[in-house]
């Protein structure tokens, strides 16, 4: 610091804080212009009333946007489908992956084969499985569906998943979100389960402890940190649920009854029924808002339950 | 005596047939899921080499081909323009992983090892950034690209996913154990930042640096809300908008195999990939991924 006195190094010092933020100038420059020029622009965009794209005219400022937002059915019914999704989904994926994470562990041979299998389902694409999956639930003319024929060997009736009865809709829905978010999970939790040291097994089998007992006072309080994350993250994917939607049920979400919020907010900025940037802006941040309470309630409850521990 | 001895044998016999029994179980449930993984994958491979006729004759789905033909294939590269799509998709892969990890190994040497005024203020600004969800302003980037002009373009598709704070983040931490006393020794020798970044830094942390540029490819194989409101254009559709296309208009809507066979084609490169880099993507994603 000393050093500073002296008028080179003074000098030097100055060509050095210029160049740190030359190294920041692509970074700054992409994130100024596409996240934090946007994040401004999306507030303005969500209370200005009557926006034309085309004209570049609005007529007011007020909260009109969010009102008529909350008054439009679809928005109610993609509220409706993405809670649904988020409270079927993110509860039976994670638990789910915390039984197959427990057997992978306590097995040996193919172990390997097994992790390899299951994590597949990551590195798809979900719109071309998704196509693959509604072919399986589909009843056709022609046939009446992978899905339907095994429902019937069971004594069932063929019932269409996916232009059928909104709960058999909804139900592929939520199995295929399943599918999709497991192979995260899984590895997750695999890893989180084969990080336990074993000493405290060790201990706890010659103090013969039940094997429930051990998973529930040992195994359980040194993951929950790890399932903690998991509902967290599980739920801010879930409530961004699209793309799975779409694939499913084709691009026309609201005709089938199925949007979610995200496909809400596309469905105004763009397509058939869009050109409403402006009530886009205010679903987007009212999504937003939704997303950030849970996970703040979510962030409040797990700190409250490690103290507990 | 005897009778203890033979009790214990007895036990440990018990407690064997249980071992047995619960491996089983376990096994079975294993399977089981493994089954429900893997069906999706077999079912479009069977179906993608069954012939029209033939698949729309089965009433009762068959889980095994009787003439194979690879017809389907043939009319996914010449029916629809699949090829298009993935040089399409290639392209945008390719050059925005390049860019996004010029953009980030910068800033990543920045916040790790240069001194400037206004360091933290500008690195805690970076991380709440992370907060911010790309739903949140997918909005105004839309319309950006749009009064640009570069709708229908690899420039409009490309430019706003080229940098991410949370690789910047991943990258920084990686960055900073390298030892501080080699950069101090580089500066000593007279060598530059730039050529300390490029012959020191980047060797050192290539595992962390091939990780980025794994999940980045997975991610920009398959993305595909943003390309679906920047491309109305077949001719710069990627991979996803593509079998949205063909399952929408392509093939007439019956035509269940040759959708198939498309979706192998589409499907296939990443599970190579997979199969290739297991667990450097496995370990990428525990440390990195998103998807969940």
């Amino acid at each position: 610091m000393e050093n500073d006195k002296t008028p080179k190094k003074s000098g030097k010092a100055f060509l050095s804080q210029f160049k740190g933020y030359i190294y920041l100038i692509p970074a700054l420059a992409f994130l100024g212009v596409f996240m934090i020029y946007p994040l401004v622009d999306v507030l303005i965009y969500s209370f200005e009333e009557g926006y034309n794209f085309t004209s570049q005219t609005r007529l007011g400022v007020g909260l009109y946007n969010y009102s008529y937002v909350l008054h439009d059915t679809y928005f109610t019914q993609a509220l409706k489908n993405t809670f649904i999704i988020v409270i079927i989904t993110v509860p039976l994926s994670t638990g789910i992956a915390l039984l197959i994470s427990l057997g992978l562990n306590s097995i040996k041979p193919l172990k390997n084969a097994f992790q390899t299998i299951y994590f597949l389902p990551y590195v798809t694409n979900t719109l071309a499985v998704g196509l693959v999956f509604m072919i399986l639930f589909k009843k056709t003319a022609y046939t009446d569906g992978m899905i339907n024929l095994l429902i019937n060997a069971f004594g069932g009736e063929s019932v269409d998943f996916i232009d059928g009865p909104y709960w058999a809709k909804m139900m592929v829905m939520c199995i295929y979100t399943i599918w999709v978010v497991m192979p995260f999970k899984i590895l997750i939790l695999t890893s989180a389960l084969a990080s336990v040291n074993p000493v405290y097994y060790k201990a706890a089998r010659v103090d013969g402890t039940s094997p429930f007992r051990i998973f529930y006072k040992i195994t359980l309080p040194m993951i929950s940190p790890m399932i903690f994350y998991l509902v967290i993250t599980g739920f801010i994917g879930a409530f961004k649920a699209y793309s799975d939607e779409v694939a499913l049920f084709g691009t026309d979400l609201n005709a089938a009854g199925m949007n979610t919020l995200v496909g809400y907010v596309y469905d105004m900025l763009y397509g058939n029924s869009g050109g409403y940037p402006s009530y886009a802006s205010a679903a987007a941040l009212i999504l937003f808002a939704i997303v950030f309470t849970i996970t703040i309630i979510n962030l409040m409850l797990s700190e409250k339950t490690s103290i507990t521990q | 005596m005897d009778n203890n001895d033979r009790l214990d044998t007895s036990e440990i016999r018990n407690s064997k047939i249980r071992g047995v029994i619960k491996n089983v179980f376990l096994y079975v449930f294993l399977g089981l899921w493994a089954l429900i993984v893997l069906f999706p994958f077999y079912f479009m491979i069977i179906t993608s080499l069954k012939g029209f006729g033939a698949y729309n004759s089965e009433r009762i789905p068959k889980l095994f081909v009787d003439n194979p033909t690879f017809e389907n294939y043939v009319s996914a590269f010449t029916q629809v323009p699949l090829a298009g799509y993935f040089i399409n998709t290639l392209i945008f892969t390719v050059v925005t992983t390049a860019l996004m990890m010029f953009v980030i190994v910068l800033a990543a040497y920045a916040f790790a090892r240069l001194n400037f005024k206004g360091k933290n203020v500008v690195f805690a600004l970076f991380l709440s950034l992370m907060m911010i969800p790309n739903e949140l302003v997918i909005i105004t980037n839309f319309v950006t690209i749009t009064n640009l002009g570069l709708r229908n373009t690899f420039t409009g598709l490309i430019l706003p996913s080229v940098t991410s704070v949370f690789y910047i983040y991943l990258l920084k931490e990686n960055f900073e154990q390298i030892p501080e006393e080699l950069y101090k020794a580089a500066k000593v020798d007279g060598t530059s930042d730039l050529k300390y970044l490029l012959r020191v830094m980047i060797p050192i942390s290539r595992p962390t640096i091939v990780t980025i540029i794994i999940l980045k490819v997975i991610e920009c194989w398959n993305s595909y809300v943003w390309p679906r409101l920047i491309t109305d254009d077949q001719n710069y559709f990627l991979v996803s908008n593509g079998i949205q296309e063909i399952r929408e208009n392509g093939f007439g809507r019956e035509n269940i195999p040759a959708m198939m066979a498309a979706v192998v084609v589409i499907s296939v490169p990443l599970i190579v990939l997979f199969l290739i880099f297991r667990n450097k993507i496995m370990e990428g994603v525990s440390r990195g991924g998103t998807k969940g």
